[in-house]
């Protein structure tokens, strides 16, 4: 298709629109799934009816689900969610509602994004279903009202900044204090408008929840998708949970790159991003010993069940700390039941910590586990802005599950390598 | 009209927290503008006024609710030295008019503004300074008022037309 070299967003580009595209060409591109959730669908439903639309394009490829306020948590919530089942069940949508878990992680569970596609979803994660290969972008609601009117959307097709990661990681180090590390980096809009890949041996040989952490933070430093050229490790991911043909996903030789990056993980310790960016980025050893009122685990970034395991390996059989709050939300109901046959959550709720069920929990900052002015929470999500999990005096600290899991233990953040 | 200035990496869960997302209109999002990071400016603002920041202004959550309740607050220009991808295309699709001010540093607090789109010009306490022009392709979901207008007008054949161009 692409004659000259060419990336992988310029040829997923080309690909779908027929001809062939470049990065900085303004195109319609035809969209292959979207998803909405509780907080923005009802806007984009919204503007879908005022744009004149009737019928969705197509309701197959129309993702709906809840995970930022379930169960409803206030009657807004519980009105937002009647109003998306009703939508749902006019247009023939399936509709996962509340049963599934979080948006991002769900998508990728369920196979609703492969490799080659372009997908967009109403949230700004959804830039993490470039783990498989997908070209995958978070879009606002109105923008979604024009995609469900018309499965299509303009896009600016990307340039591109190839990250090649090499070394091997030390113990109790990985995917999250890599990404964090190359967000510190290269800054909060380092990436801005370009597409991300990640690339070389450390990627290959990461499982595909690894992947989906680099990826689901790429939005983190600016940018429109962070994508992994597919493997078998993809196709493996991908072989029961849709029809896939295994095909030759990659940049070329020759591709124009906007920058090329070059990381090297055999010394990277384990890292901290500190109030109240996510650029902030230090090592754990610089803020060792800061006290926390909570410790989150969960979310899309790092809610699954490797994450889960890490943790429940940091603890072993201790219990965490009783001057602090520990809450657990596994990123899906999948992912909720295999750490459940695990033992990990009677392990975790026997050493002091609350389980909830699968949502987006503390993250969303609006629905529970907020936290006080002057209160410190340690999160293995994905953004640490003032006022993101509750008081704009509160200070959110990012960091992996098993510098969580160490850090909950002592009540206060700890290098999860002395524990 | 004044400006309300603020820094670098002005996210959207300062614009609106999440706790405000269950709301859907823009003039109950705007009581809640700002809340606990500026408190006075859902109190004060003005029709007109103008929300200047400076560099990555609207990172962070997709949420079109920001925008929103900056337009809900009568705040017809957002300018600042450079936007986040997500904020920049929602701000032009719900018809708040973002505009890239190399020198929007220098533009203070509280300032006197006045923006003049057809000189590409914004003046601050009787200072010129140049604003670029929105890119070709938005500039016609500005001039439609927003992405909802436009796509009103657009027929699914002319999308067709496009898809296969």
């Amino acid at each position: 298709m692409n004659a000259m070299g060419a990336t992988i967003a310029e040829k997923i580009f080309s690909t779908r629109c027929g001809r062939p595209v470049h990065a900085g060409d303004v195109v319609m591109a035809p969209i292959d799934a979207a998803m909405i959730h509780d907080i923005t669908g009802p806007l984009a439903i919204q503007t879908f009816n005022q744009m004149g639309g009737t019928r969705v394009f197509d309701p197959k490829r129309v993702i709906m689900l809840f995970d930022h306020q379930i169960p409803a948590d206030s009657i807004a919530a519980a009105g937002n969610h009647q109003l998306m089942r009703k939508f749902a069940a006019e247009q023939g949508i399936h509709n996962y509602d509340l049963h599934e878990g979080v948006c991002h992680q769900v998508v990728l569970e369920k196979g609703r994004a492969g490799p080659g596609e372009i997908v967009v979803g109403s949230d700004s994660h959804t830039c993490m279903y470039g783990a498989t290969g997908t070209f995958a972008t978070g879009i606002g609601s109105t923008d979604m009202g024009f995609v469900l009117k018309f499965g299509a959307l303009y896009f600016r097709v990307p340039e591109t900044i190839r990250m090649t990661i090499d070394g091997t990681f030390q113990h109790r180090v990985g995917s999250k204090d890599l990404i964090l590390s190359i967000i510190g980096d290269i800054g909060a809009d380092g990436a801005t408008y370009r597409a991300v890949e990640f690339a070389g041996p450390v990627i290959r040989g990461m499982d595909m929840p690894g992947r989906m952490t680099c990826s689901n933070m790429a939005i983190e430093m600016g940018a429109k998708v962070g994508i992994v050229p597919p493997d078998q490790v993809t196709w493996d991911y991908l072989k029961s949970r849709r029809q896939v043909t295994p095909f030759e996903l990659d940049s070329d030789e020759d591709a124009t790159f906007a920058d090329q990056r070059r990381y090297d993980v055999t010394d990277l310790v384990p890292q901290v991003a500190v109030p109240h960016n996510v650029d902030h980025v230090v090592d754990v050893t610089e803020v060792a010993g800061t006290h926390l009122d909570q410790v989150f685990i969960g979310s899309c970034t790092n809610g699954r069940f490797e994450d889960l395991a890490e943790a429940a390996a940091v603890l072993g059989d201790r219990n965490f700390c009783e001057n602090l709050r520990v809450i657990v939300i596994p990123a899906s109901r999948d992912e909720y039941l295999k750490a459940l046959r695990a033992g990990l959550i009677e392990r975790f709720v026997e050493a002091g910590a609350l389980v909830e069920a699968p949502c987006c929990g503390p993250c969303m900052g609006g629905a529970f586990g907020l936290i006080g002015p002057g209160e410190a929470s340690l999160s293995t999500s994905n953004r640490n802005f003032r006022g993101r999990q509750g008081s704009t005096e509160g200070s959110v600290y990012l960091a992996s599950a098993a510098t969580a899991a160490a850090s909950a233990i002592t009540g206060a953040i700890t290098d999860p390598r002395e524990v | 009209m004044r400006a309300w200035k603020f820094g670098d990496d002005i996210d959207t869960d300062a614009i609106i927290p999440g706790r405000f997302l269950i709301i859907n209109k823009p003039e109950e999002l705007a009581l809640h503008a700002f809340e606990g990071t500026r408190d006075e400016f859902a109190k004060e603002v003005q029709p007109g006024d103008v929300v200047v920041g400076e560099k990555n202004f609207g990172c962070g959550s997709s949420r079109e609710h920001a925008p929103l309740a900056l337009k809900g607050a009568g705040v017809r220009y957002v300018i600042a030295i450079t936007f986040a991808r997500i904020f920049y295309r929602n701000a032009i699709n719900v018809g708040l008019l973002p505009l890239v001010c190399p020198d929007a540093a220098a533009l203070q607090d509280g300032a006197q503004v006045s923006v003049d789109l057809a000189a590409g010009t914004i003046t601050a306490d009787e200072v010129q300074y140049r604003l670029e022009p929105v890119p070709a392709f938005m500039q016609k979901i500005v001039d439609a008022g927003g992405l909802v207008e436009y796509a009103k007008n657009l027929t699914e054949v002319q999308v067709c037309t496009e898809l296969h161009r």
